[in-house]
C-alpha cells in the first residue's frame, strides 16, 4: 500500500581519518559527520544543525576545513581527514589544545571540536596569526558560551602555553584553575546527550503540529505501524501515564504528547519509534493524522484584548499570573519630582540556541527507568519522570550526560518524557535526538516583553519614584512563567534606592512555544527599561550619566524595592568607580571622533544591574557529599550539572581548601540521582553561592571527621598519600591508614556533608518580603560605532566591572561575563525568534566570533558571609547590563533612543531618517 | 534503487543526465542545508571528480571558471584587479569551511535572491556556458536566474563553465554586503561594480544590486550615467534613487523593503565612491 522507498545502493568508501585507513560501506550520500560518529564511533565531531550554519562539525579534508555535515562520505574516498580526536597525539594534548585548556577557551565544550580544528587549519599555513586572520579562520564556527574572546586568546597564545603549576592544598580559592573536566572537551571524548546512545537502541522521531492552533484527529496507529516495517511503535497521548508535566508543583499543563488539540507550532501530537531509517523515512504526508485549523492567539496585546479566545480554557483573560511589588506612594512621589521620564519599551522571542540540540536515550531496568540527557537539572527531571510515569521517585534514575549549553532552555523536560515512555513500554533503549529547526521550534525562548515605565528624581538626582508595569508573553504553557512575573517586580526599578515604587509583571498566554528561563529569568528586559529612565532623567538634569547612577547605588544599609535592608555585600558604587576612568577616556575619545567622522558616530553608554541569587522567596537547598574510600579515593558527589559554566571545578576548588587537600586529587561524580545528593537546578545563578557553601560545610565536616582520627587540632596540614592520611600541627605528625576502616557508604569509608539553604521570607501581598538572600550587582560600559547610512550598529569595547563576592575561579568569572556580554549583545542587536520563520542558525542570528568587542573584566570582591569564601553567583549577571549600554551608546551617538530590541539596521535607519539634515 | 553516480569526465556526466533524473551535487553547501532532517533518497550526480570542471583558464577574449571551482579556489587563484570584488564576495560567502567546499556554480544554479556571486559575476558580464549530451553553449548570466530558485537549466544540462570577458580598459571591481552580523550572514542587500578606467575616466561601468530583488540585477541607468565621468572621490554622487527604481526588494524578517531601498542607494555611493578613489 505505500510506495516501495528507494534506497541507495550501498558503496564502499576508502579514506584515512587521522592517520588510520578505514572503510565505510553504506549509502555513498550519507553526511561525512553520520559516517564518522555512526559508522566510526568518533563522536568527537558534533553535530549542531546539519546545515553548514554552527560549524561544530569541522573536520579537516586533506588539511581543509569544511563542514563534514555538508560532505558525501563518497567525497572523501582515497583522501585524509582529520577529526579532533586526531589532534592530541597518543594522549599528549597539542600546544593548540594546551592553549585552549590554560585560557578556559572551553566552555561547555560542544563548539570546541569544531573551533580547534578551524584553529589547526589556520595555524598550519600561517604559525603566527593576528586577532582577524584567527576570527577570519573560525568565522564559521559559533560559540554560545564564551564570547569567543578566550578562544581568541588561546590561539595567539599557542606558541607560549605553558601548563601553570595547580595550586597547593589551602590555596585553590581563587586561583585561575583549569577546568578540573577540562580535557575531555579538548580531545573529543567528553559525551554529551547524542554520543553515548547505546548501538541497539530503538530510534524515537517526533511528529510536530504545524499550526500555531489547530484541533486533531488520529487514526489507526497500529495499523499504520504494521505497514510500515522497522516501525515498533507510534505513541500518542494516551500512552502517556500523566500526560501533563510543568515546572510549577501546582501546575502541570503541557502534555507530553497533545491531545486532539495543539497549542503551538512545533507541539509534539505523536512518536514514531522505531528504527532509525524507518521512523526518519516516513514522509509527514503518510501519517494518520488529521489537522483542522483554529485561529491563533499571536502576542501580548492579542491575549490580553478583552474576549480573547482563551489558550488554556481555564486561564481567565489569558493570563497565568499578576505579580506586584508596591512601597510607599510612586503616583503622590512623582508630583514631587524635579525631572520624571517616561516610556514604552518592547522585545521580542530569543532562543537560548546552545549548539547542542536536546538529546537522550532511556532504558528500562526490571522496574526501574534510567534516562541519559543533556540537562540543566536531573533532580527536577527525576521527579517531574516520576509524576509523568506514575512511578516512585526511587523507580527514576536520571544520568546527565555531559551538557552543551543551556541558559535555562535545558531546564524543561524535552526528550525525557517522550524516551521514558517508549523505553518502558517497548523494554528496549530508546534514543531522540532533536533536529536544529526541532530544537528550535519546540523549546522555550525568553519572553517577549512590553513594558512601560516611569521614573521621577528630585533637582539633586536622587530617585524618588519608579512605576513600571511588564506585560509578557509566555506562550502556550506556564513552564517559568510565573517566575519571570514575580522576578521582574522585584527587580524593575533597578539597583537603586527609590523611595516609591510600584512594580507589577503580568505573563500571558498565547499560541506560541512556551516562553521559559533564559539567563535572567525577565530580569535583561526589565533592565533595558530602568537604564534608558536613568539616561533621560541624567540628561535632563544636565548630569553625567554614570555619577548620576553613582548617587542612587544600592549601598548596604539601604532598603530595596521589596523593604529587604542589604547587610552586606552591594558592590555597585565599587563598581561604578571601577568603570570611571574607562568611562572618562571612552568619552573623550568619542568627543574626539565624531568631529570628523562623516557618517560613522562613536557613542558610550553604560548600564548597571542587580541579582537575587537563587530561587525568588523559595527555598532551594543544596546537598553535597565528599567521600574517602578505604584505599584513599577522595570522591566529589556532586549533584549540581556543570553546563559548561564551571561549576565541576569552581565546587572542588572550594572543597579541597574546605578539607584542606589538593584539588587534584578529587574524583567527581556529577548529576547522577543515583549516587548523589539533590543540588537543586543549575540556574538562577546559584550553583557557586548555594551548592559552593553546601560543598563547603562538606569539606569541613569531612576535615573534622579525619581530624578527630587523627587525633590532630583544627589548624593541621593533611596530606593524602595512599590509603594513608597524615596531619601535621604543632605536636608533629599524626597518621591514619584509611585502610583500617570498614566501607560504610558504599565504597566510602569516611564521608563529609553540607546541606545550604539561603534564608528568604515569602513575599506578601505587595511584594515586601526577603525574597533573595544575596544579590550580584555590576556596572558595564559599551563603547560602538554607527554607521547611520545603513544604521548598523559595531560594539567596539565593553569594559565589566562585577561584584562577585568573591571570584572562587577568575577564569571561570571571566568566561561567565565575557558569554553573558555575547548574549546581551545578540539581544540588543539581532536576536529575534519568530514561529515557524527563523527555525534555523542562518535566519536566526546569534553573534560570530567577529561581531564580539574587545572585553575587558573588572573583578569586584564584596563579600558576601552567607556565602563560600563570600562568593555571590555571576552566571546571569553578564548579560543583563550588556543591552542598556548598548542602547545608551546608540543614543549617545546619534541622538536617537531605541525603544524595541533588537536594534536591527532597518529599526535604526529608520529612527535616525527624521534627523537627518544632510 | 537509487544511485549515486560520480563521474570522473564530463561528457559521462551529460550522458548521464540525458538518461535519467538526478540530482546534481557539488560542494553540497546547499544540497543538505535543505534536507534536514529527511532522508536521502534521491538518484545523485555527484560532479566533484571531474577534474576539468575544477579549472580556471583564459584565452584571448575570456577568463574561464570552471563550474566546480570553490570560492578558496578563487581566492588562491592570480587573477588580475578585475576579479577583487569576486574575491570580495568569496570571503563572505559562509564561513571558510563553507567557502572550501561550496562552488561558484552551486551558487548560480541555487539562484537564492541573496546568493552572493550573482552581483559580482553580473558586474562582470559574466556568462555560463551550459553543456548536454550534444551541444555546449553560453547564456549571459542575466538570462539564466529567472527568479527565485529558478534558472533555465533543464534537467539534461549541466553548468559547466563561467565566462568572463576580458575588459577593454584598464578595470577594477568592488563587492560590499550589508548584513546584521559579521560572518554567517544572509545578506539584507549587497552591491558590486566593476569600472573600466582611461585617462581618469570611466570607459564602461557595470553595477548590480542583489537581495533587493527576486533577482540581483544590473543598473543601467546608472551605468550609463558614469560614463565619461572622473573617476574620483565624487563618483558616488552620480547614483540617485531613481537608478534604483526597477528594483523590487521585499519586506521580511531581515529589514524592510523601504530600508533595501535606501541602504542599496547609500551602498552603491559609497562602493562607487571607493573605486573612484583607487586611481
Amino acid at each position: 500500500m505505500n510506495a516501495p522507498r528507494a534506497q541507495v545502493d550501498a558503496q564502499t568508501v576508502r579514506f584515512v581519518v587521522n592517520g588510520v585507513a578505514r572503510e565505510y560501506s553504506g549509502s555513498p550520500a550519507k553526511r561525512l559527520a553520520d559516517v564518522l560518529r555512526d559508522d566510526l564511533g568518533l563522536t568527537g565531531t558534533k553535530i549542531g544543525c546539519n546545515a553548514g550554519d554552527c560549524g561544530a562539525c569541522t573536520v579537516l579534508i586533506d588539511g581543509r576545513q569544511v563542514c563534514s555535515c555538508l560532505t558525501a562520505v563518497a567525497q572523501v574516498g582515497g583522501r585524509s581527514v582529520t577529526t579532533v580526536e586526531g589532534l592530541s597525539d597518543a594522549g599528549t594534548l597539542s600546544g593548540l589544545q594546551r592553549a585552549f585548556h590554560q585560557h578556559g577557551a572551553a566552555q561547555c565544550g560542544i563548539c570546541t571540536p569544531g573551533m580547534l580544528i578551524a584553529a589547526a587549519d589556520l595555524l598550519s599555513r600561517n604559525a603566527r596569526p593576528n586577532a582577524e586572520e584567527v576570527k577570519d579562520a573560525l568565522g564559521g564556527v559559533l560559540c554560545r558560551c564564551t564570547g569567543y574572546q578566550k578562544i581568541i586568546e588561546a590561539i595567539l597564545d599557542v606558541a607560549c602555553a605553558e601548563q601553570a603549576p595547580l595550586p597547593t592544598a589551602g590555596a585553590a580559592v581563587g586561583a585561575r584553575v583549569p577546568k578540573v573536566d577540562g580535557i575531555a572537551k579538548l580531545t573529543g571524548e567528553e559525551r554529551y546527550g547524542a554520543d553515548g546512545i547505546p548501538a541497539d537502541a530503538l530510534w524515537l522521531r517526533v511528529v510536530r503540529s504545524p499550526h500555531h492552533h489547530a484541533a486533531f484527529e488520529v487514526g489507526d496507529l497500529a495499523a499504520f505501524a504494521a505497514a510500515h516495517p522497522g516501525i515498533e511503535r507510534v505513541l500518542c497521548a494516551r500512552d502517556v501515564p500523566s500526560n501533563g508535566f510543568g515546572i510549577y508543583p501546582h501546575i502541570k499543563d503541557q502534555p507530553v504528547l497533545a491531545d486532539g488539540l495543539v497549542r503551538f507550532r512545533g507541539e509534539a501530537v505523536l512518536a514514531l519509534v522505531g528504527t532509525r531509517d524507518a521512523v526518519e523515512s516516513v514522509g509527514v504526508a503518510e501519517l494518520p493524522i488529521r489537522y483542522r485549523k483554529l485561529p491563533p492567539v499571536m502576542g501580548i496585546a492579542a491575549a490580553a484584548a478583552p474576549g480573547a479566545p482563551l489558550v488554556q480554557a481555564d486561564k481567565p483573560g489569558n493570563l497565568l499570573l499578576d505579580g506586584w511589588v508596591r512601597k510607599g506612594d510612586a503616583a503622590a512621589a512623582f508630583a514631587g519630582c524635579a525631572a520624571v521620564a517616561e516610556a514604552a519599551f518592547e522585545t521580542g522571542f530569543v532562543e537560548h540556541a546552545y549548539i547542542e540540540p536536546e538529546a537522550g536515550w532511556a532504558r528500562r531496568i526490571g522496574d526501574r527507568l534510567e534516562i541519559h540527557v543533556t540537562t540543566q537539572t536531573p533532580y527536577m527531571d527525576r521527579d517531574e519522570m516520576a509524576l509523568v510515569m506514575k512511578l516512585a521517585r526511587e523507580q527514576i534514575r536520571i544520568v546527565p550526560t555531559a551538557c552543551g549549553g543551556g541558559f535555562g532552555g535545558k531546564l524543561d523536560l524535552s526528550v525525557q518524557p517522550l524516551v521514558g515512555v517508549a523505553a518502558w513500554l517497548l523494554d528496549q533503549p530508546v534514543a531522540c535526538v532533536y533536529t536544529r529547526p526541532e530544537s528550535m521550534a519546540a523549546s522555550t525562548k525568553r519572553h517577549p516583553s512590553r513594558i512601560r515605565i516611569k521614573s521621577g528624581c528630585d533637582a539633586k538626582g536622587r530617585l524618588l519614584a519608579v512605576e513600571t508595569e511588564a506585560d509578557f508573553d509566555t506562550g502556550a504553557y506556564a513552564s517559568w512563567g510565573p517566575t519571570v512575573a514575580t522576578r521582574v517586580p522585584i527587580h524593575a526599578s533597578g539597583p537603586y534606592f527609590v523611595p516609591h515604587v510600584s512594580a507589577r509583571g503580568r505573563a500571558f498566554f498565547t499560541h506560541c512555544h512556551p516562553s521559559g528561563a533564559f539567563r535572567g529569568f525577565g530580569v535583561p528586559q526589565g533592565a533595558i527599561a530602568h537604564e534608558a529612565m536613568m539616561d533621560e532623567l541624567a540628561d535632563k538634569l544636565g548630569m553625567d550619566r554614570l555619577a548620576f547612577r553613582r548617587i542612587n547605588a544600592l549601598k548596604a544599609g539601604d532598603a530595596t524595592a521589596t523593604g529587604q535592608v542589604l547587610a552586606h555585600s552591594a558592590g555597585l558604587v565599587q563598581c561604578l568607580d571601577a568603570l570611571q576612568p574607562h568611562w572618562d577616556a571612552a568619552l573623550a575619545a568619542c568627543a574626539a571622533f565624531n568631529k570628523s567622522s562623516g557618517a560613522r558616530r562613536r557613542g558610550v553608554g553604560i548600564g548597571c544591574m542587580w541579582y537575587g541569587i537563587g530561587n525568588t522567596a523559595l527555598s532551594n537547598p543544596s546537598t553535597m557529599r565528599i567521600g574517602l574510600s578505604s584505599k584513599g579515593v577522595l570522591t566529589l558527589y556532586n549533584g549540581a550539572v556543570d553546563i559548561g559554566q564551571g561549576s565541576n571545578t569552581i565546587l572542588t576548588q572550594i572543597a579541597a581548601d574546605a578539607l584542606g587537600l589538593p584539588l587534584q586529587q578529587f574524583n567527581i561524580v556529577m548529576g547522577d540521582t543515583d549516587l548523589t545528593a539533590d543540588a537543586g537546578k543549575t540556574s538562577a545563578s546559584r550553583q557557586t553561592f548555594v551548592s559552593g557553601k553546601a560543598v563547603e560545610l562538606a569539606g569541613r565536616d569531612l576535615r573534622a571527621k579525619l581530624l578527630s582520627l587523627l587525633e590532630a587540632s583544627a589548624d593541621a596540614a593533611l596530606r593524602l598519600e595512599g590509603s594513608v592520611v597524615k596531619a601535621t600541627d604543632a605536636q608533629g605528625e599524626h597518621q591514619y591508614d584509611l585502610a583500617w576502616l570498614p566501607s560504610r557508604h558504599g565504597t566510602d569509608a569516611l564521608r563529609g556533608e553540607g546541606t545550604f539553604d539561603p534564608p528568604t521570607s515569602p513575599q506578601d501581598a505587595n511584594g515586601q518580603g526577603v525574597p533573595y538572600a544575596t544579590y550580584a550587582f555590576a556596572a558595564q560600559l559599551a563603547l560602538v560605532e554607527v554607521d547611520c547610512d545603513f544604521g548598523t550598529v559595531k560594539v567596539l569595547d565593553i569594559v565589566a566591572a562585577h561584584d562577585v563576592g568573591k571570584a572562587i575561579n577568575p577564569i571561570q568569572v571571566e568566561g561567565q561575563i565575557q558569554g553573558g556580554i555575547m548574549q546581551g549583545l545578540g539581544l540588543a542587536l539581532m536576536e529575534e525568534y519568530h514561529p515557524g520563520r527563523t527555525e534555523n542558525l542562518h535566519d536566526y542570528l546569534i553573534p560570530t566570533i567577529g561581531d564580539m568587542p574587545s572585553m575587558k573584566c573588572i573583578l569586584i570582591e564584596d563579600p558576601e558571609p552567607l556565602g563560600p569564601s563570600g562568593a555571590k553567583g555571576v552566571g546571569e549577571p553578564g548579560l543583563i547590563p550588556t543591552a542598556p549600554a548598548i542602547l545608551g551608546a546608540i543614543h549617545h551617538a546619534t541622538g536617537v533612543r531605541m525603544r524595541q530590541v533588537p536594534v536591527l539596521p532597518h529599526r535604526l535607519r529608520a529612527a535616525l531618517k527624521p534627523t537627518e539634515t544632510r | 534503487m537509487a544511485a549515486y553516480l560520480r563521474p570522473t569526465s564530463q561528457s559521462e556526466a551529460v550522458a548521464a543526465l540525458a538518461q535519467r533524473n538526478l540530482t546534481i551535487l557539488a560542494g553540497g553547501t546547499d544540497f543538505y542545508p535543505s534536507r534536514v532532517g529527511q532522508p536521502l533518497t534521491e538518484d545523485i550526480l555527484d560532479i566533484s571528480a571531474i577534474a576539468a570542471l575544477r579549472e580556471i583558464g583564459e584565452d584571448a577574449g575570456h577568463w574561464r571558471i570552471g563550474a566546480t571551482t570553490t570560492w578558496s579556489d578563487l581566492l588562491s587563484a592570480r587573477l588580475p584587479p578585475l576579479f577583487d570584488g569576486l574575491k570580495l564576495a568569496a570571503r563572505e560567502i559562509g564561513g571558510v569551511q563553507i567557502q572550501n567546499a561550496g562552488t561558484i556554480a552551486g551558487n548560480l544554479c541555487n539562484a537564492s535572491p541573496a546568493a552572493d556571486g550573482v552581483p559580482p559575476l553580473l558586474a562582470l558580464d559574466a556568462r555560463v556556458e551550459i553543456a548536454d549530451a550534444k551541444n555546449i553553449t553560453n547564456v549571459a548570466l542575466a538570462e539564466f536566474i529567472l527568479g527565485n530558485r529558478k534558472t533555465l537549466l533543464r534537467p539534461d544540462q549541466l553548468l559547466t563553465a563561467i565566462l568572463i570577458p576580458k575588459p577593454e580598459h584598464a578595470a577594477r571591481s568592488r563587492f560590499v554586503k550589508l548584513g546584521a552580523r559579521k560572518y554567517l550572514v544572509v545578506s539584507i542587500v549587497m552591491v558590486a561594480a566593476t569600472l573600466e578606467v582611461d585617462a581618469g575616466r570611466v570607459r564602461g561601468a557595470r553595477v548590480a544590486l542583489g537581495a533587493a530583488s527576486a533577482v540581483a540585477q544590473r543598473l543601467p541607468l546608472l551605468e550609463t550615467a558614469l560614463i565619461g565621468q572622473a573617476c574620483d572621490a565624487t563618483l558616488g554622487d552620480h547614483a540617485k534613487a531613481d537608478h534604483l527604481a526597477a528594483l523590487a526588494p521585499i519586506d521580511d524578517v531581515r529589514a524592510s523593503r523601504e530600508y533595501r531601498l535606501d541602504a542599496g542607494l547609500a551602498l552603491v555611493r559609497r562602493v562607487l565612491k571607493e573605486l573612484g578613489e583607487v586611481a
